[in-house]
């Protein structure tokens, strides 16, 4: 058996989706804004698309959902054009962000620092989320924009946008959210919560990677990152991705039909699998309380059991999860979510994140559950952190502060 | 940037076989008890380095035989990646059998070394050398205890980082034996500067005695004067044209190396000395360009004659620059 548990990484495409999406290959392949009938064999499938993204979260026909390349490149059009529009070419000076974005915000917003603007990187607390009321005092009039996701990849935690959305409008400020671990997990009604911008990504929502989505609020003005050929009302020049469109909106449709039963699905799942862990394995904890997280989520910290070493154990099993330690990250650098929620500085180095999917089996859980275990026994067999006999008198490590 | 650097291949696929078996089976894994050295009439030394919030530890177990001080047995427990573990697993093996004296020289390169399937394959990509470097650490530790020195004095412990806790000297080692060039590396192989990044450079989060960028430039300035003085003993007291070819070229190469490469370098090229011709007037040193130099436009002037200029004032003025 082989079991993958890395969803928030990406997932498998659906095979419906990869269906919906093979007639735009080498049967329907016209350029959408050629005259002739081959440009316009695909529109039907591409009105359907656009429409299936739009009911999915609940947007209004006066806001604008715009296919893009990816999520990162939506969140680099939203920062980089509001930099344009309001800082060059306006009166701002201020963005507001998160110390636990994707790094498509935040080397974005370091790319932005280089340029002259001023970013606050807001801390999160022990659960992994920031403080509504914190934010609100660090905006000022030369706040331009406050960029805050809407749920962790890394955790899984929600962060309270309904509330951020209101502070802002009160405020004056645009508000953009990171939407992509929430799209397709969770309800997302952009009716219900005050949101300028809001970035997507189909290959989170078993849809394919290289399409994702950004949506702008009623009109709201944004130059374009892409001049072109005028495409998507000018917005976002390019030729229509047309395979990828009709997979992002059927993937969207079928992850958001029903989305209640779903979450319940899959939350059953992981807290059998959370409880689990949990309860077997002693000396462990878990990140964020469970309501408050995307119901596919677990964020375990293993004492004395580092990172990569039980990544290693678990991808011997056939396990497929994924850790922010340093040692397992290319630059040595410790996940950045792990050293923001700093309520132990070995969760930076012995967190192991599993995440669920609609597809995750009982089997599945039940086969991670016994591979988990001997994986932890094994290591914590080798593990100094549980060795019996003491170092010589002189022989002790000086703990490693962190700062 | 090159092709080779759009997609690389995965942290695990660098590894060794030697480091991946280690890693699934540890050969030396374990305690020793006081009671089980005592029964051999050996002493038991139990030496800790790192810790679990530092990213890894390892404790090392050394039962050493009074009489001869060499180290019977030995065994280790690790808290720590792929790297750490097998790492770990080959210094003790390397321990075995050797006087406390040998083993203290045993580096970190050595056991980089062990691991690797063929020679020339480095058995970790370089981001994971810090690990083995760990490995290091506790030998000196577990040595400094048997001894009875105190580990103070045992070595120069300025720690010039704290979070990784790595001392100068083992910085100005490891720079020198790796002869690395960058922060980035010295990051890589030691860990300094990897956790809050204050001692990299002056203006981090809190201030230091000591910061990763004047250690290098003065370890790097000492390579070389060292490697300057060595050419000019090679070159008979400076009389360049009494020097054989190969010392000419070395000439060449470390007033080139002072004088003209970094600036090569800074615009992503470089150069390198192909051929010393003497002829009766001239001496004709035959380059070639690599990198973007080749084919950029002041490689066959400015950057030309500056190269020609350097080396006519420090070798001779007999000296003519040619580019093939």
């Amino acid at each position: 058996m082989q079991v993958y548990m890395d969803n928030n990484a990406t997932t498998m495409v659906d095979p419906t989706v990869v269906e919906a999406m093979l007639p735009f290959f080498s049967e329907q392949y016209g350029n959408p804004n050629s005259l002739h009938k081959f440009g316009t064999a695909p529109h039907p499938a591409i009105s359907k698309a656009i429409d299936q993204v739009y009911t999915a979260i609940n947007a209004s026909d006066n806001d604008d959902i715009v296919f893009t390349s990816c999520a990162t490149e939506s969140n680099n059009w939203v920062l980089k054009s509001v930099w344009i529009d309001k800082i060059l070419h306006g009166e701002k000076n201020h963005i507001i962000t998160t110390e636990v974005e994707h790094p498509s915000v935040l080397s974005t917003c370091k790319f932005l620092e280089e340029q002259g603007v001023n970013v606050t990187y807001l801390p999160v607390n022990e659960q992994g989320i920031i403080d509504a009321q914190m934010l609100r005092s660090f905006i000022t009039e030369k706040t331009a924009l406050v960029s805050v996701m809407w749920a962790n990849n890394e955790t899984g935690m929600i962060f309270p946008i309904k509330e951020i959305g209101e502070i802002c409008k009160e405020k004056g400020v645009l508000f953009h959210t990171d939407g992509v671990q929430a799209v397709g997990k969770i309800p997302v009604d952009v009716q219900a919560v005050h949101v300028d911008f809001m970035s997507m990504s189909a290959h989170k929502f078993h849809g394919p990677k290289g399409i994702g989505a950004l949506y702008i609020r009623d009109g709201q003005a944004l130059s374009p990152l892409l001049n072109g050929g005028d495409h998507m009302g000018g917005r976002r020049s390019g030729t229509l991705n047309v395979p990828y469109i009709v997979g992002m909106g059927k993937a969207l449709e079928m992850a958001t039909e029903n989305i209640e039963e779903k979450m319940a699905s899959i939350r059953a799942k992981r807290d059998r699998l959370e409880d689990a862990l949990l309860k077997l394995i002693p000396d462990t904890f878990t990140v964020g309380e469970r309501d408050h997280r995307t119901p596919n989520t677990i964020l375990i910290s293993i004492r004395g059991v580092e990172g990569e070493g039980m990544l290693w154990d678990l991808n011997n099993a056939a396990i497929g999860a994924s850790t922010g330690s340093a040692c397992a990250s290319e630059d040595l650098e410790a996940n950045t979510v792990m050293l923001a929620i700093g309520a132990d500085h070995e969760l930076a180095h012995t967190g192991i994140r599993l995440s669920l999917s609609r597809y995750t089996t009982d089997e599945e859980v039940d086969y991670v559950i016994d591979h988990f275990k001997s994986a932890v026994e094994r290591l914590r067999s080798i593990s100094s952190s549980y060795a019996k006999v003491k170092p010589t008198l002189g022989g002790e490590a000086t703990a490693c502060e962190m700062h | 940037m090159a092709k080779s650097d759009l997609f690389g291949p995965s942290l695990w696929d660098e590894y060794s076989n030697k480091v991946t078996s280690l890693m699934n089976n540890p050969q030396h894994q374990g305690e020793i008890t006081e009671e089980e050295a005592a029964a051999h009439g050996n002493k038991l030394i139990v030496a800790d380095f790192g810790a679990e919030s530092c990213g890894d530890a390892v404790r090392l177990y050394w039962e050493v035989n009074p009489e001869t001080d060499v180290i019977e047995n030995s065994k280790f427990k690790s808290f720590g990646c792929g790297t750490a573990i097998a790492s770990s697993d080959m210094m003790t093996q390397l321990c075995l059998g050797k006087t406390v004296d040998e083993a203290v020289k045993i580096t970190n390169i050595d056991v980089e070394m062990a691991l690797r399937d063929t020679p020339d394959v480095p058995a970790v990509p370089p981001q994971k050398m810090h690990c083995s470097v760990m490995a290091y650490d506790v030998i000196k530790k577990a040595a400094s205890l048997y001894k009875g020195v105190d580990a103070e004095s045992f070595e120069e412990e300025i720690i010039v980082c704290e979070c990784a806790r790595v001392s100068l000297s083992t910085l100005k080692e490891v720079i020198k034996l790796n002869d690395l060039h960058t922060i980035e590396q010295v990051t890589d192989y030691t860990k300094a500067g990897g956790f809050c990044k204050s001692c990299i450079k002056p203006g981090g989060h809190e201030a230091r005695e000591y910061y990763l960028v004047d250690i290098l430039a003065d370890v790097r300035r000492e390579m070389d004067e060292a490697k300057m003085k060595a050419a000019a003993e090679a070159g008979l007291g400076g009389d360049f044209e009494k020097m054989t070819l190969v010392q000419k070229i070395k000439a060449i190469d470390a007033v080139v190396d002072e004088n003209i490469r970094q600036f090569l370098i800074m615009d992503g090229g470089n150069m390198e000395v192909i051929d010393v011709k003497e002829g009766e007037d001239y001496i004709d040193v035959y380059i070639r360009y690599l990198g973007s130099c080749s084919g950029c436009a002041s490689s066959s002037t400015g950057t030309l004659y500056a190269i020609e200029a350097a080396l006519k004032e420090k070798l001779s003025d007999k000296i003519r620059v040619l580019p093939i």
